[in-house]
């Protein structure tokens, strides 16, 4: 058993870490105080090539793994949860669907101005009616010969306004459930496609959220996603993959919380002595550092599983339950050991806790989680 | 025309690591170290990637001498974009003599038409290979290489580059610093040319590169097949760390500071 990284994913990591050093670390709170998304910075990291990791090379992307997208988000979330979200949403969610159940034009359509980050990818599958049941949506897509009409909406969608492709859910046979489920590729500018911007988040607020809308948009069948009725199917994969991201940035998270920690525990004097010596705050730095450690274990045994092709719905499942809540937590205890500045946006720990509160939800909630796990646990 | 660079890329601490002696006081403690290429060798890959694609194109040819941990800083030169690597297999202690009589044959070997090395290694701050390698090459040689400034906005890109090379490959002009600011040397080529840190904003290793990187050859050599004698003519016999720095003091006015500096510090 080896558990150093692979030297091409340490190269990954080094390379996002400079990024962020440069071009992140001090920009962070700002862009969280203003809701700012950094559409520049964003851009940066696809000429990096981080916002197209899984892409093959042959469309212009790294070619690498799910190792190194959980490698690349955990980087980026130790500078900011936001901008995590945004390259784990864009590399996992949109891009991903595309990658793996588009046909060859659509990949070849699509694909090369995700990879550079030149267009951004979108992923509606939430609506304001359906969440944790998401089989529950409302949306419908009617097949009127060779196009389909969609009426419906969408709820939270992550690079809701700055997106400029859109992967849609949308019911198609609904008396089968979730096996009358069908996704579509839509385009910004589709006519009765509009997208409403959400604001006021407690957390991940420079990432962009969205309502979508949609009117009667009409959609060509060669903008039909995989098979007609497969979409949910197709959809709970690319949960799984998404689930070992949210991990990933849980735990860069937990890291960041840890790092700054420390920082304040020498640095800060009470009742003449660093709070670092008193055995409270020694507790809660060991308490964080041994979660995040172990959380990041079972991240990256998840995406090992993952890129080695063996299942790994369980352990993606596993990895994210336990690397959130052990963000929140560590992020949590942070803000303690912070006492009232951490309370402030002075220090960045208040910060990472409203971030880490959203991996507890997105890409479904820890209740949802245990759901999965014990699913799998007890099938026959 | 195409042209040929050679490069270096030395595997040093990260400044970040704490650096501690070791117990024997003969060393540092290498455990919990991280390594990095040295900042100044990054500086000399970015400006040969840059002259190759002014002129039409041409080889970067990166080379690092030590142990197979080298090939980390090989394998991010050739992310930035370099052609193909050299691997200068040895172990052990290793001093400037060692590492400029391995590039003298490395190059007397591939005849780049210029060699682009760091002007020092952030490890032990030496500043002497590239010098020597001139010498034992007679090739002429510019140190320091550097711009006035390079905050790399749109408008220091447009600045005149400070490696500006002759259509007809034949001078290399470069701007150095020196003590009093910046001079222009025209050097004959081949030459040896030393980075300093204004010199450029080194490129990132985009992904995509890495992954090209790991396909590009890396060239197996020792110094004993490059017919160079390794054995050190330096040896360390001690190391300490510098006197801790006492705390600072407050004087009340302009007057005391006069006089603690003329008095006191003797210092003016
Ligand atoms: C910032 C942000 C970004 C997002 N980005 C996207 C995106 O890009 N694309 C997208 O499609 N969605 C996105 N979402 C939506 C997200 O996936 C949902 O919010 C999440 O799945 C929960 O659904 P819900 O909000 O409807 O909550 P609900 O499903 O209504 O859940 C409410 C509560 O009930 C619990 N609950 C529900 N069902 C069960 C059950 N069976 N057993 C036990 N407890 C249960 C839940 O765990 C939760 O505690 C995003 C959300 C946020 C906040
Ligand atoms: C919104 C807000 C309103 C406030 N309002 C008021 C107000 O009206 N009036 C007022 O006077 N103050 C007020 N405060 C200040 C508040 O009472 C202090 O922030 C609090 O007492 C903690 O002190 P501190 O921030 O200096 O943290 P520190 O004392 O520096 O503590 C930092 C960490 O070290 C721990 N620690 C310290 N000593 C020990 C020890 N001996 N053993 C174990 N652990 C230790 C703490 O528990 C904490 O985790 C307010 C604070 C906030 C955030």
């Amino acid at each position: 058993m080896d558990f150093e990284l692979p030297e091409d994913v340490k190269a990954l990591q080094a390379t996002i870490r400079d990024f962020c050093e440069r071009r992140v670390k001090d920009k962070a709170r700002e862009w969280d105080a203003a809701e700012k998304f950094p559409l520049e910075i964003v851009r940066e990291l696809g000429q990096l090539g981080a916002m197209g990791i899984r892409i093959d090379e042959s469309f212009g992307g790294a070619g690498m793994g799910s190792l190194a997208v959980a490698v690349a988000v955990e980087e980026v979330a130790r500078y900011d949860g936001s901008l995590a979200l945004t390259v784990a949403s864009h590399n996992g969610l949109g891009t991903s669907h595309i990658r793996v159940f588009g046909n060859d034009a659509q990949k070849r359509r699509y694909l090369p101005k995700l990879a550079t980050a030149e267009s951004l990818g979108a992923w509606g599958l939430t609506e304001p009616g359906s969440g944790s049941d998401a089989a529950g949506m409302k949306t419908t897509a009617v097949r009127r010969g060779d196009t389909w009409v969609l009426n419906g909406a969408k709820m939270f969608i992550t690079q809701g306004t700055v997106g400029d492709v859109f992967v849609v859910l949308a019911v198609t046979s609904p008396e089968k459930k979730q096996k009358g489920i069908t996704a579509f590729i839509l385009e910004k500018g589709y006519r009765g496609f509009s997208q409403r911007s959400i604001h006021g988040k407690l957390g991940m607020r420079s990432s962009d959220t969205a309502e979508l809308i949609l009117e009667n948009v009409e959609v060509p069948d060669s903008q039909r996603l995989g098979e007609i009725d497969h979409g949910f199917i197709d959809t709970m994969k690319i949960l799984d993959g998404g689930r070992i991201t949210i991990g990933a940035l849980s735990v860069g998270l937990g890291a960041a919380a840890v790092r700054e920690s420390i920082r304040y525990a020498r640095d800060r004097s009470a009742f003449g002595q660093p709070i670092g010596d008193f055995q409270a705050i020694r507790w809660m730095l060991a308490d964080m550092q041994t979660e995040t450690d172990a959380a990041r274990m079972l991240v990256y045994r998840s995406a090992a599983l993952a890129d080695a092709g063996r299942p790994y719905t369980r352990e993606a499942s596993i990895a994210k339950l336990f690397a959130s809540e052990a963000a929140t937590r560590a992020c949590n205890k942070a803000v303690q050991i912070h006492g009232g500045y951490g309370y402030t946006r002075e220090f960045p720990v208040e910060r990472y806790l409203r971030d880490a509160k959203l991996c507890e939800i997105g890409e479904g909630t820890s209740e949802i989680q245990r759901s999965i796990i014990a699913r799998e646990l007890l099938k026959g | 025309m195409p042209i040929k660079i050679l490069v270096t890329a030395k595997r040093v601490e990260d400044y970040e690591s704490k650096i501690k002696v070791n117990a024997q006081g003969n060393g540092i403690v290498l455990e919990g170290l991280k390594y990095k290429i040295n900042p100044f060798d990054e500086i000399g890959v970015e400006e040969a990637l840059r002259l190759v694609a002014k002129h039409g194109g041409g080889e970067v040819v990166v080379a690092s001498v030590g142990t197979k941990d080298v090939h980390e800083q090989l394998r991010h030169a050739l992310a930035m974009g370099a052609t193909r690597a050299i691997w200068v297999n040895h172990a052990g202690p290793l001093d400037q003599m060692t590492v400029a009589g391995c590039l003298q044959k490395l190059i007397e070997k591939e005849k780049p038409d210029l060699a682009i090395l760091g002007k020092q290694a952030i490890d032990d701050d030496q500043n002497q290979v590239g010098q020597y390698l001139a010498e034992w090459l007679g090739w002429s040689q510019a140190t320091f290489a550097s711009k006035e400034e390079s905050l790399e906005s749109e408008a220091e890109k447009s600045k005149t580059p400070a490696l500006q090379l002759s259509a007809d490959a034949k001078t290399l002009t470069v701007i150095r610093e020196v003590d009093g600011g910046l001079e222009t040397l025209e050097c004959s080529m081949p030459c040896v040319v030393t980075t300093d840190l204004r010199l450029n904003q080194p490129r990132y290793a985009s992904l995509p590169g890495i992954m090209k990187a790991k396909s590009k050859p890396i060239e197996e050599h020792t110094p004993a097949t490059l017919g160079v004698d390794a054995t050190p003519k330096i040896t360390v016999t001690k190391m300490e760390h510098p006197p801790a720095r006492k705390a600072g003091i407050k004087v009340p006015d302009v007057a005391t500071l006069m006089d603690k500096l003329k008095n006191e510090a003797k210092v003016i």
